[in-house]
């Protein structure tokens, strides 16, 4: 394999990888942009999902699709609840406690589930037959395309939802300004309720994907994505939907050249050295504009 | 109220505590020189205890079926059992009461390194000896480079299964040229591949590329991709099997046909279960011990006559250990620790369940053949049976 071919297949793996990450990084953009807070639950929000999917399709014998749907469905709520019993009480707290409340809340979801559907992993059946494409010398697989195809689709309904809605109007007003947009009749509670519940059935979604491609899960596995959807979040911009996306597929393509092309020791490296150097030299990440605290 | 609850914890107490005189009593009096006193250290409670009690079953029948046999000498075997509750300092205490109290002469086990490692102190300065029999780290039985004296283990250690499977590579695959993925994030992952590495260059062979991931790792499919590029006869995975089922599927996917080699982590169904059963076709692992191994059919039998279900792998190190105690007894005619020391350190040719064992008195490990078995069709295909290389 000459380097070009090489360096092709890596970008393939770079974007289905990077998909992933956009999914989740969706969740926690949209939460930061409305209520300023890290949801560090969100990893295990996807793990839940990632679960719910598995019961769908392993008890209910759902096919892929309605498991998708019913677990983005199911994990929705489950985010509405975390953030109406562990976020709500506090949002005149100082935002320290919320950003500690987080932790908790994802340390609760992991041990509960370790609990409930034991530590042992769980491999999903194989829903989706692996088909492999050779389109020229490269090879895609059938996973890899349906992974990038729902979450094109998904982006496309959030956009439509955040752009065309009234709700969305209304979510877009609450990131500028929460106390302002309460003061025009919009019903904050309500809007910050919604964006829970979005962001949770996208991380929901990118979990039963990941099931389905990887063909394993524990109650551990949203600790890594997270992580690495945080990263995703803040190099495009944290706050900035757009950003999100392309922050998940930079990364992903990054940690795929890495590891093909220097070697896979630094490939965690890499993702958390752009953390770094993103926050030293520009904060407000890709898409961010330089705003300046007014004093 | 108070005082009655007092009251009857305090009899309670009482009880327990002149039921154990009257067991001690009991063991004091039976305790001469018709019995040999031996003294199971396992790890019965605890997150351990499905490798203790399994590795206890399989002692039990081999003390059993040499009592059945008319004992040594027409002494019969006495096992005492004590539980370490899978902790260190318990397995230390454990120890302590089976050579104070109990007055054995010899121990086996405990199953964990860790646990073996603690208790070897006390062992050692009561010069009583120590089988154990899962422990597979090589620090269990030599410290700073000096063997221990009184610490002996019956299974193989770790980078054994480098070495044999490098010696498999070279000799039965002629294979030329390996790439190794080693998970850095574990020291049994990364040992292996050291001794894989010196073994299979020594064999002339060539390591040509080395690649790492770390556990809980999702997509390696970067890092596949370069490795097929190297285009490697042989790839090494000495891992666990949750990672093995991921690396070997996403491997497969990419179009990687080059044969696949692993270690005693891939001996689970669960990389079936990950990989696809079509994928795992054309890979190879070393393990300790194989169902269907001809050689282990008679202690299958048995155990399963005895147990009333199959036996696992360390059920049947249990067993093995359990064997090579009874040879060594029945050479040492005594139940003098220092003769029975002896006898171990001079075990030769031993048949036990999973191979032949002959003690290496320089490390205290056994010299003993390692199993390779093949994966079709998410069957493991008896392949090969490889001794270790002195």
């Amino acid at each position: 394999m000459d380097f070009l071919h090489q360096f092709v297949q890596q970008l393939i793996n770079g974007v289905s990888l990077g998909s992933i990450y956009a999914l989740i990084a969706l969740g926690y953009t949209m939460i930061y942009g409305i209520i300023k807070l890290i949801n560090f639950a969100h990893g295990d929000i996807y793990m839940v999902g990632a679960y719910i999917g598995f019961f769908a399709i392993t008890r209910a014998g759902l096919s892929i699709v309605p498991a998708l749907l019913i677990s983005m469905v199911v994990t929705g709520i489950l985010g509405m609840i975390v953030e109406r019993l562990a976020y709500k009480p506090l949002r005149h707290a100082p935002r320290i406690s919320v950003l500690i409340t987080a932790i908790g809340v994802s340390f609760f979801l992991e041990y509960a589930s370790m609990y409930f559907v034991s530590p042992t992993p769980r491999t999903f059946p194989e829903v989706i037959p692996s088909v492999a494409f050779n389109v020229g010398p490269f090879i895609v697989n059938g996973q890899q395309m349906l992974i990038m195809g729902i979450t094109l689709v998904l982006m496309l309904i959030l956009t439509y939802i955040v752009q065309k809605t009234k709700l969305g109007k209304a979510m877009r007003a609450a990131s500028f300004d929460v106390e302002t947009a309460q003061l025009m009749g919009i019903n904050a509670d309500r809007v910050i309720s919604f964006t829970f519940c979005i962001g949770s059935a996208l991380a929901a979604a990118a979990g039963v994907l990941v099931g389905v491609y990887y063909n394993s899960i524990d109650p551990l596995m949203g600790i890594m994505p997270g992580l690495k959807a945080f990263v995703a979040a803040v190099l495009g911009g944290i706050g900035i939907l757009p950003g999100a996306v392309a922050g998940g597929i930079i990364l992903g393509v990054i940690e795929a050249l890495v590891s093909g092309f220097i070697s896979s020791t630094f490939r965690d490296a890499a993702a958390f050295a752009i953390l770094i150097l993103v926050l030293l030299f520009k904060p407000s990440g890709i898409f961010g504009k330089n705003t300046r605290e007014k004093v | 109220m108070f005082f009655s609850k007092k009251l009857r914890l305090a009899s309670a107490v009482l009880g327990v505590a002149m039921l154990s005189t009257v067991f001690a009593g009991c063991g004091g009096d039976s305790g001469s020189s018709d019995e040999f006193k031996v003294g199971a250290n396992i790890e019965m409670t605890g997150n351990q205890a499905n490798y203790g009690n399994a590795g206890l079953e399989g002692l039990r029948l081999a003390i059993k079926e040499a009592n059945e046999a008319g004992g040594i000498n027409g002494k019969q075997i006495k096992l005492v059992e004590a539980d370490n509750k899978s902790e260190s300092a318990e397995a230390v205490n454990a120890a302590t009461k089976l050579i104070s109290d109990d007055g054995v002469k010899v121990i086996v086990g405990p199953a964990v390194t860790a646990n073996v490692i603690a208790e070897s102190q006390v062992a050692t300065d009561n010069k009583v000896p120590v089988i154990a029999f899962a422990a597979t780290n090589p620090d269990v039985t030599v410290e700073n480079g000096a063997v221990k004296p009184y610490i002996f283990r019956s299974c193989f250690i770790d980078p054994q299964q480098g070495t044999v499977m490098a010696q498999f590579a070279s000799k039965e695959l002629k294979a030329k040229t390996a790439v190794m993925y080693i998970d850095s994030s574990s020291d049994y992952s990364k040992s292996l591949g050291k001794v894989f590495q010196e073994t299979f260059e020594a064999a002339g062979g060539k390591v040509v590329m080395q690649e790492s991931f770390l556990a809980k790792d999702q997509d390696f499919k970067a890092a596949l991709t370069k490795i097929k590029a190297a285009n490697a006869d042989v790839i090494f995975i000495p891992a666990y099997y949750e990672e093995v089922g991921k690396i070997v599927k996403q491997a497969r996917e990419i179009g990687i046909t080059a044969t696949m080699l692993g270690t005693d982590g891939w001996d689970d169904p669960k990389v079936a279960d990950i990989a696809g059963a079509s994928a795992l076709n054309n890979t190879y692992f070393s393990t300790h011990y194989f169902a269907e191994d001809p050689g282990a059919k008679s202690f299958i039998d048995s155990f399963t006559k005895e147990y009333g279900h199959a036996p696992n792998v360390f059920a049947a190190l249990g067993y093995d250990a359990g064997k090579l105690l009874v040879d060594a007894l029945k050479r040492a005619g005594s139940d003098d620790p220092e003769a029975i020391r002896k006898a171990i350190e001079e075990t030769k040719d031993l048949q036990v369940a999973t191979a032949k064992v002959t003690m290496d008195p320089a490390t205290h490990n056994p010299i003993k053949d390692a199993i390779i078995i093949e994966n079709v069709d998410g069957k493991y295909v008896f392949k090969s049976r490889i001794a270790p290389s002195k």
